[in-house]
């Protein structure tokens, strides 16, 4: 078997990157909604903020509040960091890769699509809300599933698995984001007893709870959940763990399969790497959590750049 | 033609006037027939429509699809699924195989002809112009030699059955002929949800297709220097082409990558596909792109789907090409009316299946003819496909026939007629009962060095009452189409 098409490699970083992200897009909004139980309309805005979506929002909307909000990342196919957007990306990298993607997977995405396709605005209220997004993550974990059940460990595994890890990799950064935003008006409110709430709600979000709970036993603390999230080098979602597996599958690429492109990639990841295992959370917190979480992300973009050139030009 | 006992949900059918594929008499087969029948009558309505239901569910589902685009969304159709199979017997499926492997043998050996020495424009068997004057006959392909003389390696035979149950050949498609994978879908389909259905018959199996296929792809590929197989790819013009799933189902079943023109690169007359590691060589191309855009250089300058240098690769011998360039000019309805001649010619044989009875307009004779009996004849322009632009004259009102009259008069060269046939039926599934509907065949051959007619074919089953057009653009279904065993 000879090396996969160009356009196919980038079809598949896409896939694994948009099916990730739509996991993820449910977590930020389900949180957000819980948060925002008992807390201000001010989380909805933050969900617009960590999107950079601000002013396509506000052309759209007088107020981002939960209406708005859900409104604009559920159901606005205008909106292109919406779920439907998202998913009808997914779909169409899909349906480019069908001869390569086992017949489940391709069936999985297309019901996750046409499901989408019938969810009403009066879908997205109270308990109904949890539930399409629950039902989401879902989908996304049942093609997770068949992935890892059906698609072959060859070349172009590496490549969905490399958009997917690096889309994680963003996703974690902006779910902290969020809790940052909140925390920003009051420092010195972190150690109370509703901030301990939502960084409980942060972890379970990222399905890291338990994971966190076994590593750090009874003790809680805002440091300790971001540092669990961006340098914990077990959990699956942490930002040190994703970048090491994105440098090891490129390794893999340039290795096993001899492929030549990549080089600038691998620098950066290299970079990245030498820079999450030197900085510690205070320091971290001391430059700003956001200025660093916005610095993963620009490092991020620039490898996914650098693959694209090495690997699947336009 | 005896009538079967029938009961239960057969109880009301009625076959009428028309050959029925499931109750009329038969030479071969009886047996299993019989035991179609009866277990089709035991089935309730309610659990045929359920599962009926589900199977259309798991098309959409697994978007075995055509997809329809509008202004701002893409619309996926399943083509609509009959669950009751149409069935056809040893003895009969003998006589299509043969008949296919006739038609194509004599289809190939025009082609060589026409794009070489001309010997049959020559000697008056066709009339030249009609093949010179072609809008599908190619220049580029003068003097051009495909392996194997083999042009259409992938053929479809639209067959019909006339009332004393006679096979007729209806039209041929020599270009990109379509819906392969429907039969081999439908089939899967079938087998999960009517296992009850199909238990203990020896039904041929249709799922070898793509094997066969690669392997003609293989056998019509360029010589190769060094060791290893040759590189098959399949072209398609993409995901927004309508028939992008059996593009798909087409290169998942050999195996091999879906390309677009842009993957595919000519240097130095090669032909070579984009990979992440750099240029590889392809060696044979199985396209789904009509002629006029593989190639901007030869043909349509403003194709974007195409390949600038492809007919120079290939006509350096460099790639080969399915089906070849050309192939238009003889699948056309007017050379249609010629090919009994074509295949006595060629092969010194009559053929095995017969056409339909037809009247040439642009000989004064056919002319006049039809103008005389417009109240009986099907007309059809030679140039359209996909059931366009037809009139079926008794169904016709006086005022269609008339401004059909001045359209023919107008250019009779572009049109052939053809006697009314009474399409054979099959019973098929509707919202209240089992009634019968008009159904043809498109067996499909596929040739490299030799040639291999898939068991069975696409049947197309026209859904509305009455209704004798079966394609899928004009409320065409597909039923499951059974060959059984000898």
């Amino acid at each position: 078997m000879g090396n996969l098409l160009a356009r196919s490699a980038g079809n598949l970083f896409w896939l694994g990157r948009y099916l990730e992200r739509i996991e993820n897009l449910a977590r930020t909004i389900e949180i957000t909604e819980t948060f925002s139980r008992d807390s201000s309309a001010r989380n909805w805005l933050s969900v617009v903020q960590i999107n950079a979506d601000e002013k396509r929002f506000f052309e759209k909307h007088a107020v981002a509040d939960a209406l708005s909000v859900i409104g604009f990342y559920m159901l606005d196919p205008d909106n292109p960091t919406s779920v439907p957007t998202s998913l009808q990306a997914a779909h169409q990298n899909a349906r480019a890769l069908r001869p390569i993607l086992s017949i489940e997977m391709w069936e999985q995405v297309n019901v996750m699509r046409n499901h989408w396709r019938s969810v009403l605005a009066s879908d997205l209220t109270g308990p109904g809300m949890a539930r399409l997004c629950r039902r989401l993550r879902d989908q996304c974990q049942v093609a997770e599933g068949i992935v890892e059940g059906s698609f072959s460990h060859d070349e172009g595994w590496h490549y969905y698995r490399i958009g997917k890890t690096i889309e994680r990799a963003d996703q974690i950064t902006r779910l902290l984001d969020i809790k940052y935003h909140l925390l920003l008006p009051s420092v010195e409110a972190v150690g109370s007893a509703l901030d301990a709430s939502q960084w409980n709600a942060l972890l379970r979000a990222a399905n890291g709870y338990q994971a966190f709970r076994r590593v750090h036993q009874g003790r809680l603390s805002p440091a300790a959940v971001a540092g669990f999230l961006l340098f914990s080098d077990s959990f699956p979602r942490s930002v040190t763990h994703c970048v090491r597996q994105v440098a090891y599958m490129l390794t893999q690429l340039r290795s096993r399969y001899r492929l030549s492109g990549g080089i600038a990639a691998e620098d950066k990841l290299d970079e990245m790497r030498a820079v999450l295992s030197d900085l510690t959370m205070e320091q971290i917190i001391d430059r700003g959590l956001h200025e660093f979480l916005d610095w993963v992300q620009n490092r991020l973009g620039a490898i996914s750049a650098d693959l694209r050139d090495g690997f699947f030009p336009d | 033609m005896g009538e079967r006992g029938i009961g239960g949900l057969m109880a009301g059918y009625d076959r009428g006037a028309f050959f029925c594929e499931l109750t009329s008499q038969r030479t071969s087969n009886e047996a299993e027939i019989a035991t179609v029948l009866s277990r089709l009558g035991a089935l309730d309505f309610a659990d045929l429509s359920r599962r009926s239901a589900d199977a259309e569910r798991e098309l959409f589902n697994l978007g075995i699809t055509f997809t329809v685009y509008s202004e701002r969304d893409s619309i996926d159709r399943i083509l609509p699924f009959d669950v009751i199979p149409r069935v056809i017997t040893a003895d009969e499926w003998q006589v299509i195989e043969a008949g296919v492997i006739q038609r194509v043998q004599a289809i190939n050996l025009f082609l060589y002809d026409v794009y070489h020495d001309q010997k049959i424009l020559k000697d008056g068997i066709v009339p030249a112009e009609l093949v010179l004057g072609n809008p599908n006959y190619r220049p580029e392909m003068k003097g051009v030699d495909v392996a194997h003389g083999t042009y259409a390696h992938v053929a479809g035979i639209d067959l019909i059955r006339d009332e004393a149950g006679i096979f007729r050949v209806l039209e041929d498609n020599a270009r990109t002929p379509s819906g392969v994978s429907y039969v081999v879908e439908n089939r899967t389909l079938m087998m999960r949800a009517f296992p009850d259905l199909m238990a203990d018959l020896k039904i041929r199996p249709v799922d070898d297709y793509g094997i066969r296929l690669h392997a003609a792809m293989a056998a019509v590929a360029p010589k190769l220097a060094g060791q290893g197989d040759p590189q098959v790819v399949l072209l398609s013009p993409g995901i927004y082409n309508s028939a992008f799933f059996e593009h798909v189902f087409l290169a998942r079943e050999m195996g091999v990558p879906l390309v677009v023109g842009s993957d595919l690169v000519v240097d130095d007359d090669k032909v070579f596909m984009r990979t992440t590691g750099g240029l590889e060589r392809v060696h044979t191309i199985y396209r789904r792109l009509n002629d006029e855009f593989i190639d901007p250089e030869v043909f349509r300058a403003d194709s974007l789907l195409g390949v600038p240098g492809l007919m120079r690769a290939y006509r350096a011998g460099n790639v080969a090409l399915a089906n070849a360039v050309g192939t238009g000019v003889a699948d056309d309805k007017a050379v249609y009316a010629y090919m009994p001649r074509i295949i006595q010619y060629y092969l010194k044989e009559d053929a095995i299946l017969p056409n339909v009875e037809t009247f040439i307009c642009r000989e004064k004779e056919g002319l006049d003819y039809t103008l005389d009996r417009l109240d009986q004849l099907v007309v059809k322009p030679v140039g359209e496909s996909g059931g366009y632009g037809l009139l079926i004259g008794p169904k016709a009102s006086a005022a269609e026939r008339e401004e059909f009259r001045a359209k023919l008069k107008a250019d009779p060269a572009n049109y052939i007629s053809q006697p009314m046939i009474g399409l054979s039926v099959a019973p098929t599934l509707n919202s209240t009962s089992v009634a019968p509907r008009h159904v043809d065949l498109r067996p499909f051959a596929v040739t490299g060095q030799t040639t291999w007619v898939l068991p069975g074919g696409l049947t197309r089953v026209a859904l509305r009452e009455g209704s004798i057009v079966v394609n899928s653009s004009q409320g065409g279904g597909s039923k499951d189409s059974w060959v059984l065993g000898a």
